[in-house]
């Protein structure tokens, strides 16, 4: 169950898109959302598909370890879907008993469904073929203007690393302590719900003592090394623009006058 | 009795992570056997010892508990873990209650016995492992390293298991809490008739506390018998990143400067005793010339 959640998990491979620089895909993902919020057009989300498909197929990730992550949210997307065709108001297409279901309904519906897959497969996809270390080492550098003006950028990617770096290790943690407490006769499974929650109990504490001293260990190792912040400190793999970093952003400027032109004509 | 027929496991089968973690172990484990697992990081000693009590679930092959096969589906896995205890490593990290005593109580309630058996079987395991009487009140995040892991090692004890398996159960412990630990799974071994399975990276522990030795190499058995017999082969050892006592060393070194003692010596007190009689037959073969 835990292992499905690919969010944040990084997939080795050799190809084109885990080469480029995590700035670009950063700046692409996002470029990727908005453009399936900025308009309705069903044009506009054909070329968003075409544009993601072709993402993955050049990512090499292999397309079920991408499907896997669209589980984690299932509930979610079945909750958007039943909300959005059962009360929108408007022109009935089928009803019976008390439900109808409209027009408008089936297609916010549908919309809706199509934003929330295309957004967790674009934002996984980004994930997937970047390692947390890249993903902070390009947002740091991407927001790095933003020093001027005093926002602790260097502090905050920091932050946003060792967050990443501990999801695995609590994820980790976590399928271990399951299986202690398993082995000492725990069940999770069985029960209502107030037994269930009652069940957490033994894993949750175990796992917020061990996050605390996870959390003490690497801030006493930091300072140990003399950690004290991002003045003055170098990178020891400084990010550095290569040509296909500036083909991609083409490729995404295209993408993205695309998509507006789409919302604006049509 | 277990036994562990053609079992394999992959981690992670069809990704990029892949492993294959057990390749092929048939294995019989008797009843009262005091079994040592060796073998290096990342061998599958940890997998395997997870496999016996139905933690994870073997890739193919089959495992069969005094006769049953675990992987049946009428087959009760709870019952499995009621009979075979697993101590894993570092147990004090999953103390959760607000006391010790509550919390080696986890397991028998878990088991569904009155709360008369309940509070028998905790105060019985914790007198077991020797826990201090006065700290049975105690939070279990107040305690010492030592007194944690024996806390913890109660918790699984107090389900009264047919098997106990544990998993480097003395390490980051100093050597006195590692002696106590020691002396205490051979007395629940000899005064119980458990069958314990006791994973470590120590050669001398092993070498002095179990009966049958299981040196897994790359997810496979490089080797399985007495102490005295596995620790022979010490150069393969050697080669999977494991070795023989440090005594055996000093044996054959001895061996090799010309005095008359019997290499398979595993102990300190062996390796005591051997030397004390080649120093004797020495000697009054110099008192007749």
């Amino acid at each position: 169950m835990i292992r499905d959640i690919t969010i944040g998990q990084y997939y080795p491979a050799d190809s084109v898109i885990h080469k480029l620089d995590p700035r670009v895909k950063l700046l692409a993902t996002l470029v990727f959302i908005v453009s399936l919020f900025i308009t309705t057009n069903y044009i506009a989300y054909v070329v968003a598909a075409i544009f993601l498909v072709t993402m993955v197929k050049l990512s090499k990730v292999p397309l079920k370890f991408i499907l896997k992550g669209l589980k984690a949210i299932f509930m979610i997307l079945a909750l958007t879907v039943i909300f959005n065709l059962f009360l929108t108001q408007g022109e009935p297409l089928v009803s019976f008993w008390k439900i109808t279901i409209t027009k408008e309904g089936l297609r916010t519906a549908i919309l809706m469904a199509v934003r929330l897959v295309f957004l967790i497969i674009g934002s996984s996809l980004m994930t997937l073929t970047t390692t947390p270390n890249q993903l902070t080492d390009g947002m740091e550098k991407g927001l790095s203007p933003l020093k001027k003006i005093k926002v602790p950028v260097h502090e905050i990617a920091m932050m946003m690393s060792i967050a990443l770096r501990f999801i695995p290790i609590l994820l980790e943690e976590t399928d271990k302590i399951m299986k202690a407490q398993a082995a000492r006769g725990a069940d999770f499974d069985e029960g209502g719900i107030i037994k269930k929650a009652k069940s957490l109990i033994p894993i949750l504490v175990p796992l917020f003592v061990s996050a605390f001293r996870r959390a003490n260990d690497l801030a006493m190792a930091m300072e140990a090394r003399c950690y004290y912040g991002g003045d003055g400190r170098t990178k020891m793999k400084p990010l550095k623009y290569k040509g296909k970093d500036y083909v991609a952003y083409i490729i995404l400027a295209v993408y993205l006058a695309a998509i507006i032109l789409i919302a604006v004509l049509l | 009795m277990i036994i562990a027929d053609g079992v394999n496991y992959v981690y992670s089968a069809g990704t990029a992570y892949e492993k294959h973690a057990l390749k092929d172990i048939n294995l019989v484990i008797n009843d009262g056997e005091f079994i040592g697992v060796i073998g290096h990081t990342g061998s599958g000693k940890s997998t395997l010892m997870q496999l016996f009590n139905g933690l994870e679930k073997a890739t193919s092959g089959s495992i069969y508990y005094n006769g049953q096969d675990i992987y049946d589906e009428d087959f009760k896995m709870k019952e499995l873990r009621n009979k075979v205890g697993l101590v894993f490593q570092y147990p004090e990290h999953q103390l959760f209650e607000t006391t010790v005593l509550e919390d080696v109580k986890f397991g028998p309630r878990n088991q569904g016995l009155s709360a008369l058996d309940v509070d028998m079987r905790a105060y019985e395991a914790l007198k077991a492992v020797n826990f201090r009487e006065e700290l049975y009140d105690a939070s279990p995040f107040e305690l010492s390293g030592g007194q944690k892991r024996r806390a913890a090692i109660a918790g699984v004890l107090a389900m009264q298991p047919e098997v106990l398996i544990l998993d480097e159960p003395t390490a980051g412990l100093d050597p006195k809490g590692r002696d106590h630990i020691l002396k205490l799974l051979s007395k629940l071994h000899e005064e119980k008739g458990i069958t314990i399975i006791l994973v470590s990276h120590s050669m001398e522990d092993v070498a002095e506390y179990v009966d049958r030795i299981i040196a897994l190499n790359d997810g496979s058995i490089a080797f399985d018998g007495a102490p005295k017999e596995v620790f022979t082969h010490y150069k393969e050892l050697e080669k999977i990143g494991l070795r023989a006592p440090q005594v055996t060393y000093v044996m054959h070194a001895l061996k090799d400067k010309g005095f008359d003692v019997d290499t398979s010596a595993i102990t300190v007190k062996e390796a005591k005793e051997e030397i004390l009689k080649a120093l004797k037959k020495k000697r009054s073969g110099e008192g007749e010339l």
